[in-house]
């Protein structure tokens, strides 16, 4: 009678652990493959396409004064790009204010070339302005590749907008009650077949932070930060969060801010 | 002998420390923060269905969204508050029937759609359910952020209690665990009662590939 029982659980939990195996090897190899490809087209990222058109756009007057970019001060005196990307977002003593890449480019476009930054934050994301922003953006980001991550939180305005962004990676809402955290608060986690960086320790935000903007496959397109999150709260089914608004400053410098240490991978290749 | 008691005496002090950090500073629910207020307000714009009343929460997702307070021992009687409100507003099926149709029950598990802003008001929602469960074994692209359902029925049994339980969590989860990462499916209507009777029969018809 014993012995049977053995048996039977024996039986039971050999064939529990062959299914295990192989949809365990079924996992595997699907997130494989999708490193797999990444590592093909790595050589030759898509986004170069934008980085090119970026730094045109850089060089190019435009708006009502006729202006190029390139006295921008992203943080590190005007008209250095390289390097200013690893650094972002950071207090910015003109505006008064802790802005990330996106949002500065808005005050270099609006006090170099006399551009109202409404015309790219009402413009859909990919076309128009918008479009143009995110060329630059990637060719401003190409130039922090292999930096470090280092982001301060040394003034109190940076202080606090972390802090806001800590609150705001876990305020929950809308009618599925998500927050950042429902996904990217815990190791080892998946939606589907894609893997979920934990945010809220140094190994996960680095892998979030420091592989966006990137190009996505999927898409065929070079997404910013700002679309990355604008997404991910479409996802949490929340209303559309303004482009440059707080909330997603204040995520970007939670994310940024705990990535710290952490290597600029950015143009990130994404499935 | 002298070398055991020293070490049962740094043990016992050890516990005492480890017991002493985690007991202060005592935890409170996260306070009203004016400044956090303001900004959630300006920072977000209606767009179709996805309207500016979605960032109003309720007494749920404001306990959730302090996870430290939520989970400690002193935010255990709201935790307890929490889960008998959702507990209440669950309704059984207005027919009596929990068991609908698997067919439809895996097609709502696989679809993740519906509810954004662009979305409309007609997009069916989908349940979604394979985004964090793994159900039928023979998905592959499932998610891992809830427990896996292969094989629900056939491992529970199909006793009235299991089937009420399935029931109420799939309705509202809260009722069980105040912060589940589980959407309240019938408290935002995300699914009719048909759909969850769908999703019922899924994870407790006998001859669902579930429990096959």
């Amino acid at each position: 009678m014993q012995r049977k029982l053995t048996l039977g659980l024996a039986s039971g939990l050999v064939a529990a652990l062959l299914t295990m195996a192989t949809s365990v090897s079924a996992q595997k190899s699907a997130t494989d493959d999708i490193a797999k490809y990444r590592e093909m087209i790595a050589d030759g990222n898509p986004s170069e396409l934008y980085e090119a058109a970026g730094e045109e756009l850089w060089k190019k007057p435009a708006g009502p004064k006729n202006a190029t970019l390139e006295q921008c001060n992203l943080g590190l005196g005007p008209g250095v790009v390289k390097g200013a990307a690893a650094q972002l977002p950071r207090y910015f003593k003109d505006t008064n204010k802790v802005q990330d890449l996106e949002s500065r480019l808005m005050t270099c476009m609006q006090v170099l070339q006399g551009r109202d930054p409404h015309e790219m934050i009402d413009a859909p994301f990919q076309k128009g302005p918008k479009k143009d922003m995110e060329a630059i953006v990637a060719y401003v980001v190409t130039l922090s590749k292999g930096d470090k991550i280092k982001v301060s939180t040394a003034h109190p305005k940076e202080k606090e907008m972390y802090d806001l962004g800590k609150r705001a990676f876990f305020f929950q809402g809308g009618p599925m009650d998500f927050s950042c955290a429902s996904c990217h608060a815990e190791n080892n986690k998946r939606i589907r077949l894609q893997d979920l960086p934990n945010i809220t320790e140094q190994k996960g935000a680095a892998l979030g932070w420091g592989y966006w903007p990137a190009y996505r496959v999927s898409s065929g397109q070079f997404w910013t930060m700002q679309q990355r999150l604008n997404d991910c709260f479409r996802q949490q089914r929340f209303p559309f969060p303004i482009y440059g608004s707080d909330v997603t400053l204040a995520l970007s410098m939670y994310m940024a801010k705990n990535a710290n240490g952490g290597i600029v991978e950015t143009p990130g290749l994404k499935r | 002998m002298k070398m055991t008691h020293l070490k049962q005496l740094l043990a016992v002090s050890g516990f005492i420390f480890a017991a002493g950090l985690v007991q202060t500073p005592a935890l409170a629910q996260q306070k009203n923060d004016p400044k956090f207020n303001k900004m959630i307000q300006e920072s977000f714009r209606a767009d179709g269905i996805a309207g500016l009343n979605r960032i109003d929460q309720d007494a749920t997702q404001k306990f959730c969204s302090d996870p430290q307070f939520a989970n400690s021992k002193q935010g255990q009687a709201m935790r307890e508050k929490i889960q008998k409100i959702n507990m209440d507003s669950i309704k059984q099926p207005s027919d009596g029937k929990y068991i609908g149709d698997w067919k439809n029950g895996e097609k709502i598990a696989q679809s993740g759609r519906g509810a954004t802003w662009s979305d409309t008001a007609d997009t069916p929602i989908g349940g979604g359910c394979y985004n964090c469960h793994q159900i039928d074994s023979k998905e592959i692209s499932y998610g891992n952020i809830g427990p896996s359902l292969t094989g629900y029925g056939k491992m529970r049994g199909y006793s009235p209690e299991v089937v009420s339980y399935t029931w109420n969590r799939i309705n509202n989860s809260k009722a069980y665990n105040a912060c589940s990462n589980m959407p309240r499916f019938a408290h935002f209507k995300l699914l009719n009662e048909q759909q969850m009777q769908d999703v019922m029969a899924l994870l407790l018809d006998p001859e669902s590939p579930v429990n096959k």
